[in-house]
């Protein structure tokens, strides 16, 4: 490994390093805060050493990973959501009784999982980076192990992540049983040379289950509800957007790299997967009276959008980017929402618990609005050229039918959304909320955050044309 | 640049309308009106020391201004005015105003929300008619819905969420199949032009389609979302209860602005850019929209609902608007014109009877007035004009919409015109039930008198009321104004394939 080698790795060692950082400072100095601001700093280095090593940039490090271009995005956008994941926590473990320190542990490890799934190359760095994140996730979801569903959510998640682990590992043992290699690019070639048998479809077939059930994709998408709605907020913003971009990320140059868009059979599969998440994502939020089950359940569909984008091939990445980045800053206002109005004993899921939020506190509503609406595709707020980028692609493809399901699922989508608006707007109940005035600087940082993300919001809405030029720019470092 | 300002004024004086009511509650109405008084006064101006020259010079497009917004996807931000933009401004600046004023009083909680969302729906219908980039003009498109929905779910009346659902929902829908409608075409018209892709109107009305069943999907997706809006009968479902449940100024400019967009759309987009597959529906358009003349009339003698009862009028008087479209006639699109101004002016006006009515007697059910006259002559006659002008009296604006209207369908197919023109007379017995219900009759036990007009209520009708005469009269400079758009832009369909 030479230098630059070493050097495109800058970031991956600051995030590891983070880790080990927050071990030593809980032996050292036990404090919430310092913990807290070390993190955000440590976030920020890792930032700042990707924008530093941009240049040298793209650097494969043969055999397990490869730094490029969109190596960086992902990772770009996974410590931008961590960095707002940290905020939140800060917030909501001061609030209760349970000893926080071990959490950023857990927390800087999984995100450290999840990088290394978007510069993974192999079997082996994708396994390590998926067990990195899975493992730290089980912990996490059950972190406030007293309350009533977390250790439900934990024990399922478990449970249902060893499995997809052992199902992972067959389908990689498949492939390599075939093909001989466990490099994306070598098997990609193997398959090109040889062509495709029944037990490589088959070994793919069990990776696709694998990362089905990560990204909540229909029929894998069973424990996403009960887990969102058992971990505590923070964490569960942290599955739906860090997570997931990590998973995602491994899955497309999986697929880039063995040519999946050439084989028929895995694209109509996976066409059905995408229906099926639009219609069953949006039909089973409709209902929902709680707020954590239905964004649940809204992301499934969300990734049933994502999925068109993913089918597109080459030209859907740039798409698939945007709508990872607008989706993932929208879900952290939200779940930003949740996280501030959580009370000590409960998150605050409930629907009815929102009526009237407007007039007590409009600042906190119109960032919900905001979210919900960009959740929901309309036009001022990220989610629009979204959606609009992931349809064009799609028209571009010919793939009429996913563009009419994505059209007409997102119009039953959007009446879940407007119903919580509308709850947001409804007549306030009569007995008042009682004020928390605990941290009036954190409150003060979480709430500045959650403005900044709104504005950031309307701003890509409208200006969407920066962050399309600087996808592609980073795209074309391969 | 004139065209951005206007549109910046109402976004800027929605925003500020807000930030100043957190203070100072009272002052967000006044704000709201200069701020549309304001919106109206710079095409006005622009028109007035520019237009003659620029017409004489024989061209359509008096302002155009593009910068590009989105260059990677050809998407740029690109306003442009014709006559027929021109006209539908004017007109969404003046019921705008008029919407400020009869919320005045009307809206006592929130006001400076109120009037963010009043002026941000303007500014989204504003933005509809001179938006010449399709990209934008679905982005203006979804801008008037938002804030709309707001009004509507938050100021509404009792039944108001649900009628605010159903009102976002069935637009949206529409809405959405217009995108996939618009990306098709993008994608059309950039492999024809060797990778020019782009969303500007202009380019994309050279797109040719190879084959009949391509546009005419395409087609049907840009018509669906108009038709909704319009609406026209199957899809008119939303339209009773959102105008019924909206506020005052809600259904004002519900029946007398969105609507319109519904109507402009189709003469916009649809017949320039599908000359012969909209020719090709153009007897089924037309047959709907005779349905809708009467299943509309019908409807509405049936209602107990004042407002109800008047939206039905509006799915009637929209059917002529269908008619007239799709009768591919000059005349016929003069009258479509004409029907979008009055039908505006006199739907307004009776919803803004409506709701004067409904603030002196708080209740929306016609059973329950009658003998109004006596309390209120002024109101009672002022209603009658607009009665009169929505059965279609001469002298009154709507007469010469319809007249032209039936004029050139009659031209094309003479059953539909005569069933149509039998909808004129349906049009009397809900018009004059109005009248008799209301005004006249039994006068009903009621606690106290109601107060006839306020100063500010005269003002309102009497701008509206010179408006509808004013038209009636002398609807010559309508004609003229409109004339160029209208005939340069369809020059295929007047001598195109019908006959």
């Amino acid at each position: 490994m030479d230098n630059l080698q070493l050097l495109a790795l800058l970031p991956f060692m600051v995030l590891a390093t983070a880790a080990v950082v927050v071990i030593l400072l809980i032996a050292f100095k036990l404090s919430h805060t310092v913990i807290q601001v070390t993190g955000f700093f440590m976030m920020c280095g890792v930032v700042l050493a990707m924008w530093y090593v941009r240049d040298t940039l793209p650097r494969e490090i043969p055999p397990l990973l490869v730094v490029d271009g969109l190596a960086a995005l992902f990772t770009g956008l996974i410590i931008f959501s961590v960095l707002v994941v940290g905020l939140l926590s800060y917030i909501y473990f001061e609030e209760r009784e349970e000893n926080p320190k071990e959490y950023y542990i857990l927390l800087f490890l999984a995100t450290l999982g999840a990088a290394v799934l978007t510069i993974s190359r192999h079997f082996i760095s994708f396994f390590i980076g998926l067990e990195l994140l899975s493992v730290s996730l089980y912990a996490l979801i059950a972190y406030l192990r007293n309350r009533n569903n977390a250790i439900e959510a934990g024990v399922k998640y478990l449970v249902l992540a060893a499995l997809t682990s052992a199902f992972l590992l067959f389908g990689m043992a498949l492939i390599y049983m075939e093909t001989g290699s466990m490099e994306f690019t070598a098997i990609g070639n193997a398959i090109a040379k040889q062509g495709t048998s029944v037990l490589f479809l088959m070994g793919i077939g069990l990776i696709v289950v694998a990362i089905g059930f990560k990204l909540a994709l229909v029929p894998f998408h069973l424990w996403a509800a009960d887990v969102y709605q058992g971990a505590p907020a923070p964490v569960t913003a942290f599955i739906a957007t860090v997570s997931k971009i990590g998973v995602f990320a491994v899955f497309v140059r999986f697929a880039q790299a063995i040519h999946l868009h050439e084989n028929a059979l895995a694209i109509s599969i996976l066409t059905v997967i995408a229906i099926a998440c639009m219609i069953a994502g949006n039909v089973l939020a409709l209902m929902q009276q709680n707020i954590k089950r239905l964004l649940a359940y809204s992301s499934v569909a969300h990734f049933g959008y994502l999925l068109v984008a993913f089918l597109s091939g080459d030209a859907g990445v740039g798409a698939g980017v945007f709508y990872l980045l607008a989706y993932s800053i929208t879900l952290l206002s939200a779940f930003g929402i949740i996280t501030l109005l959580s009370t000590r004993r409960k998150d605050a899921d409930e629907l009815n618990g929102y009526r009237g939020l407007f007039w007590r506190n409009p600042l906190m509503a119109a960032v919900f609005t905001v979210a919900l609406l960009s959740l929901a595709g309309i036009p001022l707020t990220a989610g629009f050229p979204a959606k609009f980028f992931i349809l064009t692609v799609g028209v571009q493809q010919h793939m009429w039918l996913l563009a009419v399901v994505l059209v007409l699922s997102s119009v039953i989508g959007l009446y879940y959304y407007l119903r919580i608006i509308s709850t947001l707007f409804a007549a306030p109940p009569l007995s008042p909320v009682k004020e928390k005035s605990l941290h009036p600087f954190f409150y003060a940082a979480t709430y500045a955050s959650l403005v900044v993300l709104m504005f950031l919001l309307a701003w890509i809405g409208i200006f969407p044309g920066f962050i399309v030029d600087n996808v592609q720019e980073f795209l074309v470092i391969r | 640049m004139i065209l951005v300002l206007m549109i910046g004024v109402l976004l800027v004086g929605g925003l500020s309308c807000w930030l100043v009511a957190q203070r100072y509650p009272l002052m967000g109405r006044w704000i709201a009106l200069i701020a549309v008084i304001i919106a109206f006064l710079l095409p006005v101006g622009w028109y007035i020391q520019h237009a003659p020259g620029i017409t004489a010079v024989g061209k359509n497009w008096l302002i155009d201004y593009q910068v590009n917004w989105i260059p990677a996807f050809g998407i740029s931000f690109h306003l442009a005015m014709d006559g027929l933009s021109f006209i539908l401004i004017l007109l969404t600046f003046l019921l705008g105003a008029l919407s400020v004023l009869c919320s005045w009083n009307e809206i006592r909680e929130k006001t400076g929300f109120y009037f963010f969302n009043l002026l941000w729906t303007l500014a989204g219908i504003a933005g509809v008619f001179v938006a010449m980039d399709l990209f934008l003009f679905y982005f203006f498109w979804e801008v008037m819905l938002v804030p709309m929905y707001f009004l509507i779910a938050i100021w509404g009346d009792f039944n108001r969420r649900y009628a605010a659902y159903k009102f976002f929902i069935f637009t949206q829908t529409g809405g959405l199949l217009m995108l996939l409608a618009i990306l098709a075409l993008y994608f059309i018209h950039g492999q024809q032009s060797g990778g020019q892709y782009t969303f500007d109107y202009f380019a994309l009305l050279n797109t040719t389609f190879s084959n009949d069943v391509t546009a005419r999907w395409i087609m049907l997706g840009f018509l669906i979302a108009f038709v909704i809006k319009l609406p026209m009968v199957p899809l008119h479902n939303w339209l009773p209860d959102a105008h019924s449940e909206a506020p005052t100024a809600g259904s004002l400019i519900l029946a007398g602005l969105l609507l319109k967009t519904g109507a402009y759309g189709i003469i916009r987009f649809v017949l320039p850019l599908f000359p012969e597959a909209s020719a090709s529906i153009a007897w089924w358009a037309m047959l709907l929209g005779v349905v809708g003349i009467v299943y509309g009339a019908l409807l509405a003698f049936a209602q107990t609902d004042l407002k109800r009862l008047i939206a039905y009028t509006s799915v009637s008087h929209m059917g002529f608007v269908l008619l007239g479209v799709f009768a591919f006639r000059e005349i016929a699109l003069q009258g479509v014109v004409m029907q979008l101004l009055t039908h505006g002016v006199s739907t307004g006006a009776l919803f803004v009877l409506a709701g004067m009515l409904k603030e002196r007697l708080h209740t929306r059910d016609i059973n329950h007035m009658g003998g109004l006259w006596t309390a209120m002559p002024h109101m009672g006659a002022l209603a009658m004009v607009f009665v009169m002008a929505s059965l279609g009296l001469p002298f009154l604006g709507n007469f010469i919409a319809e007249f032209l209207i039936l004029l050139g369908a009659f031209d094309v197919s003479p059953v539909l015109a005569i069933i149509a023109s039998a909808g004129l007379v349906l049009s009397a017995l809900y018009s004059l039930r109005i009248m008799q219900k209301v005004f006249q009759g039994q006068l009903q036990p009621i606690s106290e008198q109601p107060r006839d007009l306020s100063v500010r209520e005269w003002i309102i009708m009497a701008c509206l009321t010179a408006a509808i005469i004013f038209l009636g009269l002398y609807p010559q400079p309508v004609f003229d104004v409109v004339k160029g758009a209208l005939i340069t832009s369809y020059q295929l369909p007047v001598a195109g394939g019908f006959n």
